[in-house]
Formats: structure tokens, sequence, C-alpha cells
């Protein structure tokens, strides 16, 4: 099962006026609370367990921010928004950098994660799946996910208040990754999906 | 693009006061109170969403908007946009203890979906998932009023057993499990019937929907997978796909020991003999236990999935969900055989016709790894030589598809997950250690972590040596792969023949090029050579430092220094005197033959130098064993500029361990000549090099040099009057208008000091001796502390008592 979903920006370079990356989203699925602890919790403990909930996302974005600027370097593409886009030009997610890497046990999470990144425009789309997850479907879900959502959140139109989309982005993850269970979807899976978003989403 | 539009609406939405907070859930109870709350309570409800997710610290929500939004979620007529905010609303806040929802008394499936997923983000995750298993359950086993849909309660049951995989008893497994069965293997081969959407597409009349086909677009051959393709899909056919996706998990919390029943043991036998056709229908599996059943059906599932997988899909997303497929039906297969190894047997023939298959598809690398994973765990049970796929493994792969960022960590995720079984039975591991390597050069960043742990794995006493070499050339290695890669996609027109008799202009030219060829194919190889010597690199090394800024190798050369601390450290565990010894020499002849990097070669330099610094504490006699090359090393005045760290780590060692009492084998003729060659460099250093305005050594090098000659005139009281009478001559250097121009005064006092104490400590020859070469035993409880501190300490303290002169009583 898929652990979190993030949706973050990507700084464009490191000391930029921008600043550092902002977590735009974010969705827990699976529960970070050790089995063995007493239930049920004291308030104190609930608003520990929440904060350190949201740390740990910002922690994964820290890294993945680093690790796609790494791969921009290496790839020698010019930092995100540099790139003047038309609006109506599809975005190509096949060339975006994207990668993997490993979160040790602990560090941040209670157990050992990988991470799942893909980077598009200034944004980044991430996956936070447990070990031995199918890591070739999470790949083609994140980019499902990241298609739709480029295209239902109108990210390449002006004035974007993405953060205030938030429902949007909960409807295509409800259809596209229901409770963190990643879908074996054919092509004629994914198309009624979209019907199905198409219908459900408001223009 | 985002970045500012964002942040400015976040900071608003933390910088938020609790009473404008208190405002919003105000307006949004009332909105959301009327009859048919629509886009101005949808808004509300946004902003409020925001302020609650972009908080790290917890917003205290009223109380009353809460059980708002709890009642709001849970009405009949809620508009779907509504219910997705309040849900998330109440998601965000999450995990806190003033929710009181309830999935007990809830009929619709979607409600149950949206408010189970609000439940396991509680606190109380047992009793949350218990609660919610059992519900998802009974909805499960009962008949679904009209227009609800199980499609909604699958995914929610996945997630109930990540939370808590013990949350469900044995007959709430049991009823998954015969449903499962269901979904699985008898869905419909029909396909759906669209659903009426009235307007546009309307259809005056329904055509009768065809069969499923396969991704090549035949017409199916046998039951429903996720495999099988059709214009609309049935709600069974949903089910299926989904039963499938959360198969894996399912078997492995409920599909092995614990609820089996006595009578499983005895099927063994005869399951294991019979099956061989996919789709043969057996009566007796029938009457086989649910858990059983659908290990049973699982199996079958796969392995149409492997057939399935040999088509050629028409259109590219379902070529990728193809290899995706195979790699789980092959890891479900590993699954079920550890739960009832009587699989093994069909198994092994399927996955043996399927590597075959796809051991020549690139495309299919990755599905090599789950079939690789199977033979690891299974092949002593059928007493199977898997072999062949660990070498076709390990010799192809890497060398082909290390420019797959997902490939790459895969592949080393295998290996970091086995590295217990490779290290003790399969040698082809540790050969391959060059073929591996290939993966981290090219993606370092994500990949050094993992080879952290499967550094010490590959090192041994026979790869040692060679790795040391790879290690110090892995920048070259990244610049190599470019060049192979960049050859590879380079037009026929510029492959074409180049002048052997010309020197090649640039690094693609070179590959081809018979003066390098042989070269680029020792650095590239797949195996360990070790008879090979790396000294014929020298030419290639040199060449590739044109392409020294590209960031590739300047990312792989910043993984090198750790790398190489992680290789002496656990080198010196294991290592005996010839390897030390062996290692010291590659050390010393490395030190000048880096790859041209600055930032590179001052780091590996560093690292270098402590390590020389940690072998000969280790091993001390390797400074009288090795003296002939120390004694040149320490005798080229070039060393002096290029390798400063490491020539004064030498020179410390030989001043430190060149005696006696740490080998026997020392003699008085290897002191003298080790005495005059570093004579020699420091009166090159301080004599000459200033007169003729070359520049200046740092006051480090001059100090250990003074040390070093003390050290030695120590050991053999011939040498005493010149080194005091060189030590004299350190004012007039110090002095000289070119050295004070670009020494500090600090340096210029330390060098005077330290002369001067070391003049001081020759007038006492015994004491000297003592403290210039303390014996192995006291030295060895020296060298838990820093070195360089005990020494000066010392001669501080006997120099201070000289000055003071009375009272004091020569040993």
């Amino acid at each position: 099962m898929v652990h979190a979903f993030l949706l973050h920006t990507l700084s464009p370079r490191p000391g930029d006026a921008a600043g550092p990356g902002r977590l735009l989203y974010s969705r827990v699925f699976g529960s970070e609370r050790p089995d063995a602890a007493p239930e049920p919790p004291g308030l104190q403990e609930l608003e520990r367990e929440r904060l350190g909930q949201k740390e740990r996302m910002l922690v994964v974005a820290r890294q993945v921010d680093t690790m796609c600027k790494l791969q921009q370097q290496v790839s020698g593409r010019p930092a995100a928004d540099v790139i003047l886009q038309l609006p109506d030009e599809p975005v190509s997610l096949q060339d975006a950098p994207a990668g993997l890497f490993r979160l040790p046990a602990g560090d941040p999470f209670g157990d050992r994660k990988t991470v799942l990144w893909l980077g598009v425009l200034s944004l980044g789309f991430v996956l936070v799946c447990d070990p031995h997850e199918n890591l070739m479907l999470a790949e083609s879900t994140l980019r499902l996910l990241a298609r739709y959502l480029l295209d239902h959140l109108r990210l390449l139109g002006p004035g974007n208040d993405i953060v205030l989309k938030a429902d949007k982005t909960e409807v295509i993850l409800n259809k596209v990754l229901p409770h963190g269970q990643l879908l074996f979807l054919n092509d004629q899976f994914v198309q009624a999906l979209e019907r199905e978003l198409s219908a459900t989403l408001p223009k | 693009m985002f970045a500012a539009a964002a942040q400015s609406l976040l900071r608003q939405a933390r910088d938020a006061r609790p009473e404008e907070l208190r405002a919003l859930g105000a307006r949004a109870a009332v909105l959301l109170q009327q009859p048919e709350p629509g886009a101005e309570a949808a808004d509300c409800l946004r902003r409020i969403l925001l302020v609650v997710a972009a908080t790290k610290r917890h917003r205290k929500l009223d109380d009353k908007f809460v059980d708002v939004l709890e009642r709001a979620l849970c009405l009949p007529k809620c508009p779907p946009q509504i219910q997705v905010l309040c849900a998330a609303i109440l998601r965000e806040m999450s995990p806190s203890n003033k929710l009181s929802l309830s999935c007990h008394e809830i009929q619709e499936t979607k409600l149950l979906s949206t408010v189970g997923a609000i439940l396991l983000a509680q606190g109380n995750k047992k009793a949350a998932a218990s609660a919610v298993g059992q519900r998802v359950i009974k909805v499960l086993e009962g008949r679904l009023p009209e227009g609800q849909s199980s499609r909604h309660l699958l995914p929610l049951l996945s997630q109930v057993i990540s939370v808590f995989p013990a949350s469900l008893t044995e007959d709430q497994t049991n009823v998954v499990n015969k449903r499962m069965v269901d979904w699985l293997r008898y869905a419909s081969v029909q396909q759906g019937v669209a659903q009426p959407s009235g307007g546009f597409f309307s259809t005056p009349r329904t055509r009768q929907p065809g069969p499923v086909t396969e991704v090549d677009g035949s017409i199916a051959t046998d039951f429903f997978t996720v495999l099988s393709l059709g214009q609309h899909y049935t709600e069974d056919q949903w089910l299926n796909m989904q039963a499938f996706s959360m198969l894996r998990k399912w078997l492995l919390c409920y599909g092995g020991e614990g609820a089996s029943s006595p009578s499983s043991d005895d099927r063994s036998e005869v399951d294991g003999s019979v099956m061989s056709m996919v789709s043969a229908t057996s009566t007796s599996s029938r009457l086989l236990p649910p858990k059983e059943r659908l290990r049973e059906k699982a199996f079958e599932y796969c392995q149409r999935l492997v057939e399935q997988s040999n088509r050629r899909a028409l259109r590219k997303p379902d070529g990728d969900l193809q290899k995706a497929c195979l790699i789980e039906a092959v890891t479900i297969m590993d699954i079920i055989c550890r739960q009832d190894s009587s699989y093994v047997y069909r198994t092994l023939s399927c996955l043996k016709i399927l590597h075959g298959r796809i051991s020549r598809d690139l495309a299919y690398a990755r599905a090599l790894l789950p079939i690789a994973q199977f033979f690891l765990n299974h092949s002593e049970t059928a007493a199977v030589d898997s072999e062949a796929v660990y070498k076709h493994l390990f010799t192809r792969i890497p060398a082909q598809l290390f420019h797959s960022p997902m490939l790459a960590f895969e592949f080393i995720q295998f290996c970091r997950d086995n590295l217990g079984v490779f290290t003790e039975n399969f040698s082809i591991f540790r050969q391959s250690f060059p073929n591996l390597f290939k993966f981290l050069a090219w993606n370092s960043p994500s990949l050094i972590l993992e080879f952290m742990d499967l550094l010490p794995a590959l090192l041994g006493p026979d790869t040692a040596i060679e790795m040391l070499h790879l290690l110090l050339d892995l920048p070259c290695l990244a610049a190599a792969l470019d060049v192979q890669l960049r050859s590879a996609s380079a037009s026929a027109s510029e492959r074409a023949a180049c002048d052997p008799a010309a020197k090649p202009t640039s690094c693609l030219e070179a590959f081809r090029h018979p003066l390098y060829r042989s070269s680029f194919q020792y650095l590239l190889r797949t195996e360990a050579a070790p008879g090979d010597s790396p000294e014929r690199l020298a030419p290639l090394r040199q060449l590739l430092g044109s392409v020294a800024n590209s960031p590739r190798v300047v990312q792989c050369a910043e993984t090198v220094p750790v790398l190489l601390q992680l290789f002496f450290n656990t080198a010196a565990e294991f290592a005996d005197k010839p390897l030390i010894n062996q290692l010291v020499l590659v050390l010393l002849e490395r030190s000048d033959q880096l790859y041209e990097l600055p930032a590179f070669k001052v780091d590996v330099h560093r690292v270098l130098s402590s390590q020389l610094l940690l072998l000969c504490r280790l091993r001390p006699s390797l400074v009288v064993e090795l003296s002939k090359e120390l004694l040149e090393f320490s005798g080229t005045v070039g060393n002096i500029q290029n390798k400063e760290d490491v020539y004064t780590y030498v020179v410390w060692a030989i001043g430190e361990y060149m005696s006696v009492s740490y080998d026997k084998r020392c003699t008085v003729e290897q002191i003298n000549r080790f005495f005059e060659a570093l004579e020699a460099m420091l009166f090159e250093i301080t004599q000459l090099r200033p007169a003729a305005s070359g520049p200046p050594s740092s006051p480090r090098v001059i100090a250990v040099l003074m040390t070093a000659l003390t050290k030695l005139a120590s050991r053999s009281q011939d040498l005493i009057p010149r080194v005091s009478l060189f030590l004299s001559k350190m004012r007039a250097f110090v002095q000289h208008p070119a050295t004070a121009s670009v020494y500090s005064e600090q340096d210029s006092e330390e060098i005077l000091t330290r002369a001067t104490e070391l003049t001081n400590l020759l007038k006492m020859p015994s004491v000297a001796q003592f403290v210039l070469t303390p014996t192995a035993e006291v030295a060895g409880a020296q060298s838990q502390r820093d070195t360089h501190a005990a020494l000066p300490a010392a001669m501080k303290m006997v120099s201070r008592f000289m000055e003071r002169g009375a009272g004091f009583v020569p040993g």
C-alpha cells in the first residue's frame, strides 16, 4: 500500500527569493502508530502524533527537492520555472525527471519506506511506498495522478490557487489511489475512470 | 510559478487568528444547515480546510462545528463536493478525540468508505480497524441494496489490514476468502454496457456487448483478469481488478499458517501432481477450505497473467501494465509457495519458461528480479541449479541498464535484501562488483546510501586491492559510461572508423580508437579481474579529464571520500599483514594518479592520509618492511607540493615507527638513510626555495620534518649534532623576507617554538629518546588519543623544565 501522497513546490535554485519548497497537499493512508502503543491515547499524544505526521511530510518534501535538483543538474535541463510554456500545450510527462530513493527505518518514518517522485513544472508529486511495493505499478499510478491533477487543476493557468482546490485533488486521489491502494488499471479501466472523473468534477 | 501564489495563501492560512477560524466555522455551519448547501458553502469549507491543513500545530475547531460537519457528511442528500470537503477537514484535524463518527449503522457503501477512512486516521487504530473491518465484512456478506456498489469496499478493506493486520477474525477472513475466489475466478467475460448518460451519446438501440478481449485484440481465451479489455466494465469485473490489486497483501496477512485446517497437509500430495492446465476445473478444489481454495485460484490467476504477458499489447500503457502484472504475479506465486510448498514444482516449470522468454528482452529486465528472488527462496526445495539465472542477472543487466534509475534502485534493493545468501553461497555476486558499481557511478545521489551497506559485503581479501583502485577511479567510470552511452546512440557516420594514426580529439572518438579501446574495456569490465594492472588506465584517466566538470561526474566524485572511509574501516577488520602492506603501497602510488578534479583530489588526499595513519597504527612494522618505497616517496620533493596531506603523514609515520621498539629489524643504516633523505628535503624547502623565491611550503610540513628528524636522531645519536645545527638555522629561515611575507606571525612563531623545543630536548638524549620513541605499550595507550596532541604537550613540558633550569635532573 502507498503510505502517503504529497504534492509540493520545487524550489528552483538554492537561495532563491521564492524560498524553500512548500507543501501544497499531503494525504497519509497508513498509520504510523506503533502496534504496541496503548489505546486510547491522550490529548497531548494525539497532538504530537499529528505534528509528527506533518513534519515527516516536510522532511520527505525537502529530500525530494534535493534529489530533483541533483537530477536536473545531471540531465542539463534548465531550472523549472525558467520554462515558459504555452497554456494549451500538453505537458509531456515522459521526460519529466523522476526517481526513487529509500528512507531507512527511523528516519523519519518508523519503518523503512521507498519514495517515488516525479517533478513536473516546479511541482513535486510524491508517493511514499511501503517496502516491497510494486514500484512499476506505483510509477504508472503516479504519472496518471500527475496528469489528472495537471489537467483538472489547471496548473498551467495564470493566478493559480492550487491550495484552494484541495477538494478536486481529493476526488482525483480517491479515484486513482483509493485508500492508498494501487490499482492494476489497463487502458480501458483508465478511460472508464476518466469518464467518471469528468462527470464528477465541476469544470 | 506556483511558489509565490501558494506561499502567500499558505502564510495567510497559517497566520489566521483563532477568531477568524471560528468566524469561518460559524459561517460554514449556517450554510451547511441550509437545505442545499452550494458554492458559497464549498468555498467557506475550502478555506477552513486550508487553514487546518496548512498549520502544523493543532487548530482548535469548535465542537459544535465538528458536529455539524459530521452530520452534513452523513446526510444522504449531501452534495458530493460538500461531502468530500467535510471528510477532508475531519481527516486533517485527526488524530483527534473530538469525533463521534461511527460506522456501525452505515449501509451506504460510498459513505462507509468515506467515514471508514476518517476513522482509520484516528488515534485508536486497533479499535477503529476492528470496527471498520467488521462493518465492511458485514456489508460484503449481505446483499447490497439497489444502486450500491461493492467497489467502494475493497480498497477500504485493504486499508484496514494495512493499518492493523490482525484486525479480522478467522470467520471474517473466510468470508473474504470465499468472495475473492468468486471475484478473481468467475467474473463475467462479457463486456459491460455503457451507463446511460443521456444526452449527447444517447443510443437509440443498445448493442449487445461482445466478449472481452486480450491486450492484443484477440478474443479472451479464458477467465477475466486485469489484462482483459472491454469498452465498459461490469461491477464484478471492477471487483476482479480490485481483488487482484490487493491480493498480495491479503495473502501475506491471512494466507499463511495460523488458521489452516489440519486436512490441508494431506491434500498437498494430490494437488502437487495433477494441476497443469490453468483452468482445469477441479472438483477436489471445491472441497478445500476457503483459504486454500483462494490460494489455488490465486495461483491460477497468476499463471494466466504470465501467459497473457506473452501477447503483444496494442497500446503502450497496456504493455507497461503487462510488465507490472508479471512482477506482481511472480511475487504472489513466491508467497504462495512459501505458504504451501506443494506449489513449488508447478511454479518452477512456469518460471523457467518465463525466464527463457524474457531474459533477452531488456524491456522486461525489472521482472527478472522477482524471478531471481523466487529461485533464491525455493531452489533448495526443488534441488534446481539456478546459477545461470544469477549469472545472467549480474553480468548482463548492470552493464546494459545502469542508466535506468528505477531498475538500478530495484536491483540494488534486491542485492541488499539477499546480502547474506549472496556472500555465503554465490561467488558471482562478489565477482561482479565492477558491474554493480556502475549503478552507483551513474545514479550516485539515490544509491550512495544503499552502497554503504553493499560495499562491506562485496569487500573481501580477494577483491580489496582491485576495489580500492575502482573506488579511486569511480568518477572515471562515470565519465566512461557516459561516453559509452553517447557512442551507442551516435549515428553510423559518427561511428565511422577513425584514423588509428591520428590522436583522438574527443572522448567519443577515443572510445573506438585502438589506443584507448582496451583501457575502456578494462574500465567498463563486468567482472573482477585481479590480474590486470590498473596502471594502464593513466592515459585514459587523463583523456576523460576533459569531462571532469560534467554534473554527473562531479556528483559521483562526491561519494568517493565516504566510500573510501568505509572501505578502509572494513578492510582493517580482516586484512592480514601482506594485504595491509599492499594497501599502503596502492595508497602511495595512487595519491598522484587521481582523476583531475580539484575538489575530488583534495578530499581523497585527506582521506588517504588519515587512513595511512590508521594502517600504520594497526601495523607499525610496515614502515620497516616498506622502507624502500617510503624512502623514495619521502625523498621526492614534488610530493610535498602535490600531495601535502599524504606527505605529511608519511613523514610523521617514518618518524614515529622507524624504530627498533616497533620492529626489531630496524637497522641503524635504515635510520640514517631516512635521516639523510628527510634532511635533504628540509634543506630544500628551507634553504634553497626561499633563495629561488619558490612558493614556501606550509608550516605543518616543516614542523613534521623537523620533528621526524629529531626522532630519528634520538635513536641514532651520531645524528644529533646535525639536527641541532639544522634547527639552529630555522630562525634565519623564518626571518627571511620571502618567508616572512607569506607566513603569518603565528606560523613563524610556532616553527621557532617547535625548533627550540626540539633543540632543548636533544640536549638530553635519553629524555629525548623516551619522549620521542615511547615503547610500543606506551604508544598503544597514547594512540587512543590524538597523537599529535600528545607529543607536542610532552615536548612543551620538557622544554619548560629546561628553560627553568635549576632543580631539573636529567634522566
